[in-house]
């Protein structure tokens, strides 16, 4: 028995979600009475013993040039491989882009239950019950998996890293690799940033900048806080900011320590997006914003004058220039 | 052996004949898995000890993303091809029938529904995958996720059971003979795919424009074929215990715009955010 966590990778470095991932699966193991173990496909520039900081024992790790690139059917099989070799009752995943194709096929591949997206801890008083978010952050269901193997992924931001002083032993695993049936033409991620997915701090933009001539003020805010950006809808149908900067309902899905919206109303689809965050800020001159019934801190006022005076004191603060 | 050369010119023709047919490839076939989710701007509420959701005045549509980008990008590629067959999918009771006719308004050649209360995403996929492995799809497109439970998972599920690459997230899908190149979101940016058909995408935002339907297509889709399958036997692997709110938000901390250094001082300092 053990807890099987997947470190997600890219370019040779391990993801910060997994992070999140590996100290969620050493505390499911503490929870059970198991070890938390780990499974790192492709070559990795990061030293991998570090991970058992987060409570990792075990790493397994194939270093395969031809696993650099992610594959959901290819890392399905590897997965589901290491699930049985190493008698795993539980596998934990990030629910991000590359958990959210590998899990489905994982829970299919062993015949086991997924949750999806969870926020919480498992309840194993009567029963294996995790919490999840559903109704696009609005409510939360317990789910329960009847299944011997149970498979979680994680949301974003909803556990945090613990960082203890373990060291993780590293088994270097070979192993058959499937034929790659879906051949990746490009890879294009702007360099430099923190990725939305990911961010614990988010600064965003709405209409009430008026155009993207105006953006200095979000980035420079973003910059100052070591935040990512985002946008809401119309911004990104206007093309003012690119699609991936997107947030809401039809757009990307986050949960950041601190989401400040500045000059967005907060229509609902908006909220469906970010009401997870953890702190919301509002920035707004309409004092009837429906954004201000969902935020914690506000000021009513014009962006463009409340806005840089922010910037410049988390510069003060920071003892940035 | 006159005649055997009149038998062999026969054979040569038949052969070119076949030849040509392979090249033009059979009609293209669609899948498009449509479910039934709460209007975005419903009210979230449970009832029976918080075990169900209350549906009580609530209005019902097509996933968005089922029929924004899935449906509409299936109907842009018919339009492109008019030979292509879209069928739509969708598991759930006869009530929903009327979600079933608005999506065929839309767009769409006929409909199965899948008469059965859907349980949990395996039960869906496993479903569906059934009726694929009859029917023999190219393309079998979903929404990302349902804006309801939030699974995005379906998808997935049917390519694993087909063995089929799935491509996941997608915004962007284009087709050149059998062979489809398709644009999916990754951290920070995007990745882009080839793969041969037959292939299993989820579908987001980027995919397609919405449409509204018109009253031609709203008159045709009563007639169009709604075929009614009993589902097969499968155990859900999950089920949902109970629902819970989140706990209501303290109310907003207003600050006046002439100190927003008092903003930023209880960010860092109470908040804690950095």
């Amino acid at each position: 028995m053990s807890v099987l966590v997947f470190l997600d990778q890219a370019e040779g470095h391990v993801k910060k979600s997994s992070f999140e991932a590996a100290s969620y699966a050493a505390k499911i193991a503490e929870q059970t009475g198991t070890e938390a173990v780990g499974i790192v496909l492709g070559e990795i520039k990061d030293d991998l013993q570090s991970l058992g900081k987060y409570g990792i024992k075990k790493i397994y790790h194939a270093a395969d040039a031809q696993l650099n690139q992610f594959d959901d059917e290819i890392y399905t099989a590897l997965i589901a491989d290491m699930v049985k070799s190493s008698g795993s009752n539980v596998v934990v995943l990030s629910n991000n882009f590359n958990g959210k194709a590998i899990a489905p096929r994982l829970s299919v591949r062993l015949k086991s239950g997924l949750i999806s997206g969870a926020v919480g801890l498992p309840d194993t008083s009567n029963g294996f019950k995790v919490k999840k978010s559903v109704f696009s952050g609005k409510a939360f269901a317990n789910v329960e998996i009847k299944t011997d193997i149970k498979i979680i992924t994680l949301n974003a931001n909803a556990f945090k890293v613990t960082e203890g002083s373990g060291t993780a032993t590293i088994e270097n695993i070979t192993t058959q690799i499937p034929r790659r049936k879906v051949t990746v033409r490009e890879v294009n991620v702007v360099k430099g940033e923190v990725p939305l997915a990911e961010a614990e701090l988010v600064v965003s933009g709405g209409r009430g900048l008026k155009g993207p001539e105006n953006w200095g003020i979000v980035t420079d805010l973003a910059k100052a806080l070591g935040a990512a950006t985002a946008c809401s809808r119309p911004v990104s149908d206007s093309g003012w900011r690119p699609h991936h900067e997107h947030v809401g309902q039809t757009g990307l899905t986050i949960a950041p320590n601190m989401y400040f919206a500045i000059g967005i109303s907060g229509a609902i689809q908006h909220l469906a997006g970010v009401n997870r965050s953890k702190t919301i800020v509002v920035i707004n001159k309409d004092p009837e914003a429906p954004f201000f019934k969902a935020a914690d801190y506000g000021i009513v006022g014009d962006a463009f004058e409340v806005v840089p005076k922010i910037t410049e004191a988390v510069k003060k603060l920071k003892g940035q220039k | 052996m006159i005649s055997c050369r009149l038998s062999t010119n026969y054979f040569f023709s038949f052969l070119i004949l076949s030849i040509f047919a392979n090249l033009k490839s059979d009609v293209m076939k669609i899948l498009v898995c449509i479910s039934k989710t709460p209007d975005t701007t419903a009210k979230i509420s449970f009832t029976d000890n918080d075990t169900k959701f209350n549906e009580s005045g609530v209005q019902f549509i097509i996933n968005p993303y089922d029929e924004w980008y899935a449906l509409v990008r299936a109907i842009e590629l018919k339009e492109k091809d008019p030979s292509t067959i879209i069928h739509l999918v969708h598991v759930g009771p006869a009530e929903n029938d009327a979600i079933i006719r608005k999506a065929l308004a839309l767009g769409g050649d006929e409909a199965f529904r899948i008469n059965s209360h859907p349980g949990d995403d395996y039960y869906v996929a496993g479903q569906i995958a059934n009726l694929a492995k009859e029917q023999h799809y190219d393309l079998i497109f979903t929404g990302k996720e349902t804006i309801d439970y939030n699974g995005s998972s379906v998808g997935g599920m049917i390519a694993e059971l087909l063995e089929l690459p799935y491509i996941s997230l997608s915004t962007k899908f284009e087709l050149n003979g059998n062979t489809a190149t398709i644009t999916r979101e990754i951290e920070g940016g995007e990745e882009v795919d080839e793969a041969a058909l037959p292939v299993v995408v989820s579908c987001q935002k980027g995919m397609a424009e919405q449409r509204i339907p018109n009253m031609r297509g709203i008159m045709s889709a009563r007639t169009k074929p709604l075929k009614v399958i009993e589902p097969v036997a499968i155990d859900p692997l999950t089920s949902i215990s109970s629902f819970e709110l989140p706990a209501p938000k303290q109310g907003v901390k207003l600050i006046p715009a002439d100190n927003p250094e008092e903003l930023v001082r209880l960010l860092h300092e109470e908040a804690k955010v950095f």
